[in-house]
């Protein structure tokens, strides 16, 4: 009964919010705007509401106790089966072109940006515990440095990927060292505000980046001088192996590049927590007083810490450039670091396989998202739905949005919490107390 | 001469707005210590209401201008408290005590949603409305530059000023001011001397939207045109001024949003429009690395 009621007070409060917003529709119309009633919107809405509100609350008395038992099993499971997981899905991350869907390995090239983009952002907030709502600023200086030397100077994307990295690795450094006294969310404003400042100046450098409209013909890489081209020439990778040329071979291509790329990314990040600066990185993360006073030199751990996550966003930024052969300045924006921070918040700050697993869900689920809507949206043809079907397309970020609030208040410490550090002392051992006298330690 | 005075006054109206946003900033991360990301588009939530309300009476028939914008105002400050109210509610309380980050992502997660559920509830298309209080006076004439003081300037001066004394009323005359002057002191103190810091909480949320609805009220008359995405650039303007006047300043986060407006109009005048955002934020990077206490904030005493 007193879940009846509660429901009942739920669907009150969402009346109250949403028959404004939802049930009037500022519609324009010949003298300006008048106002369109939608009340069974309205009503659906409300109802939904309050049904959600009844299954929750049914579910939260049933189920308390039994919860409680499971949680921490579930992530001591995945840390667990974290050892078959791996192999597993690097064989299927290898595997997937075989399947020669376009869908997929497109699918897939997208996944693997933002698992790389993830990985790099984890060394900063993962494992320096530096906030940074920016990221993506590094993400746009990787892909317009490569852009713009490709087109002006006419160099290949291998020669160019080093140098994105190091020019994002110089925007790493360069926002770095204003915001080394800052901490927490001061720091997490003041990457967001670089990263907008990042894009209000490619959209307005109009002589340089062209704009808004952004820069074209970026040049795709090439297979050790063997170019992706459509004419099946001797220079090219079609004629060399002597197959017909086709599409599906640059994307396969260009998978295997993102899907090495992200490796590449794993295996430094992997072997920079063994090394003192990885763990210089890991105690920052924990206490900033404590290392200082331990002699770690925070300034330089910080800058590390930007410039080498940088230096991996602007890898992804490259392989961005190339794969789109078009960029503009409105694939730049707050949202992408966002989705890439609440990858690597969700991932569990700090694990690779977290990171790796939460950017298929997202990214995955998001793009699945996508197709349902739209294949949902062409079901919907009886006259009832005329309204919502166009729209459907556009409920896929809202419903990220929840996803994401839902996500934290159901797992806020992400899907794998995995905090312990890379490097720890496995055995405890009792010192007898004779030796921890004077002179012994 | 007459130019600088002009942008002076612009650049007032547009500070009253930012300090209005930047007092829900403050208030929230005063208290709990977070970035209420979502508050920005609270902000554009109740521009929306409003610009619903001024149509809906309309429509009614009502045409008495102190009438309609005192009725907008009422409607615009309540709904958008019930917004602030439940994302407290739904978004941020089952989180409380839990780790630095993860009310942070919920906040974001919060603003994506707001910012989504209007562009599908109300369309993705500019919203323009004719200006409700037309005309105003001309204070002096200079070369031919006329300097003009809006009749709607002035009302959105002294509707922010009277809302301010209010809530300053609020804060420093009441009860209710009193248990969230303790709460922001020292939450966990509080909660032992037997202060309700769940309800307090709440309803720092519900008075920070509500100040923020009246933001976007004054918005919506002073530039007549809004949209879906306005939250987000005003939030993080709003918040740069909070930080700029000290953040848990409510006097400093006025201030703030005065120096803000001024800033940004004075920059568009004299040098270019297009990098108006870029002057606010490199003032907000400037004011963290020189003065990270802002300008009446008290120092942080780091215990160890």
């Amino acid at each position: 009964m007193t879940a009846l009621r509660d429901a009942f007070l739920s669907a009150l409060v969402a009346l109250g919010l949403f028959a404004p917003l939802v049930g009037l529709v500022t519609t324009s119309g010949e003298h300006g705007l008048y106002l369109e009633l939608r009340p069974i919107a309205t009503a659906v809405v409300v109802g939904l509401v309050f049904l959600g509100r009844l299954i929750v609350l049914s579910r939260r008395s049933r189920g308390r106790a039994a919860s409680l038992a499971a949680k921490p099993a579930l992530a001591e499971r995945i840390s667990k089966a974290g050892k078959y997981v791996t192999p597993l899905l690097l064989i299927a991350a290898v595997a997937l072109p075989f399947t020669g869907s376009r869908y997929y390995i497109d699918l897939g090239t997208l996944v693997l940006t933002y698992i790389m983009l993830g990985w790099g952002l984890n060394i900063v907030v993962g494992l320096a515990g530096l906030l940074d709502l920016g990221y993506v600023a590094f993400y746009a200086v990787g892909a317009y440095s490569f852009a713009l030397l490709a087109t002006n100077f006419g160099l290949g994307f291998w020669t160019c990927l080093p140098l994105a990295g190091i020019f994002a690795a110089f925007a790493g450094v360069m926002l770095g060292f204003p915001v080394l006294r800052l901490r927490g969310d001061y720091l997490a404003i003041v990457t967001l505000a670089f990263g907008e400042i990042i894009r209000v100046v490619l959209i307005n450098w109009v002589s340089l980046t062209n704009g808004p409209n952004g820069i074209t013909g970026i040049p795709r890489p090439t297979l050790f001088g063997l170019a992706l081209s459509m004419d099946g020439g001797p220079g090219t990778i079609a004629g060399f192996f002597n197959v017909e040329p086709a599409v599906i071979q640059r994307i396969i291509f260009l998978y295997y590049v993102i899907l090495g790329l992200a490796l590449l990314t794993n295996w430094v990040s992997l072997r920079l927590r063994r090394m003192p600066l990885g763990r210089a990185w890991e105690a920052l993360r924990e206490d900033e007083v404590a290392c200082r006073s331990l002699g770690i030199n925070v300034r330089n751990t910080k800058l590390t810490a930007f410039g080498i996550g940088a230096i991996f966003g602007g890898f992804a930024g490259a392989f961005f450039a190339t794969r789109q052969a078009f960029i503009s300045p409105e694939s730049f924006t707050f949202i992408e670091s966002a989705t890439v921070l609440a990858i690597v918040v969700l991932g569990g700050l700090g694990s690779q396989l977290g990171v790796a697993l939460a950017a298929i869900v997202m990214v995955g689920g998001l793009e699945t998202l996508r197709d349902f809507l739209s294949f949902l949206g062409d079901q919907m043809n009886s006259p009832l739905f005329s309204g919502i079907a166009s729209e459907l397309p556009l409920y896929r970020m809202l419903i990220f949005g929840l996803a994401l609030v839902v996500m934290m208040v159901l797992r806020p410490r992400g899907l794998v919490s995995g905090r312990t550090p890379s490097v720890a002392l496995h055995k405890v051992k009792d010192i007898a107390p004779d030796l921890v006298a004077q002179g012994r330690g | 001469m007459a130019y600088a005075l002009q942008q002076l006054i612009n650049g007032v109206t547009l500070g009253m707005i930012y300090g209005l946003i930047a007092v829900g900033y403050t208030m929230v991360y005063g208290i709990i210590g977070m970035i209420n990301f979502a508050h920005g588009d609270v902000f554009m939530v109740g521009s929306f209401l409003s610009l619903i309300a001024l149509l809906g009476l309309a429509a009614l028939g009502i045409t008495s201008v102190p009438l309609a914008l005192a009725l907008t105002l009422i409607f615009a400050a309540g709904i958008a408290a019930l917004y602030g109210w439940t994302i407290e509610r739904v978004a941020y309380r089952p989180l409380r005590g839990s780790f630095r980050l993860a009310p942070l992502i919920s906040a974001i997660g919060m603003s994506i949603t707001l910012q989504n559920f209007v562009q599908v509830s109300q369309g993705a298309r500019v919203k323009p409305i004719e200006a409700i209080i037309p005309g105003g006076i001309q204070i002096m004439d200079q070369g031919g530059f006329a300097v003009r003081l809006s009749w709607m300037q002035i009302a959105i001066v002294v509707i922010t000023m009277s809302i301010l004394g209010i809530f300053t009323w609020l804060v420093t005359k009441t009860p209710l001011g009193r248990t969230m002057r303790a709460c922001e002191q020292d939450l966990k103190m509080a909660s032992l001397l037997g202060i309700d810091t769940d309800r307090t909480i709440s309803l720092t949320f519900v008075i920070g939207a509500a100040l923020a609805a009246v933001a976007g009220f004054m918005f919506l008359l002073y530039y007549g045109v809004i949209d879906f995405y306005i939250g987000f650039i005003a939030g993080v303007k709003a918040f740069t001024a909070a930080v700029l006047g000290g953040i848990g300043s409510l006097p400093g986060a006025v201030l703030g949003g005065l120096l803000i407006g001024l800033i940004e109009v004075f920059w568009s005048a004299y040098f270019s429009v297009e990098y108006k955002d870029v002057a606010a934020f490199a003032i907000l990077i400037v004011v963290l690395i020189f003065m990270p206490t802002g300008i009446l904030g008290r120092a942080e005493v780091e215990k160890v």
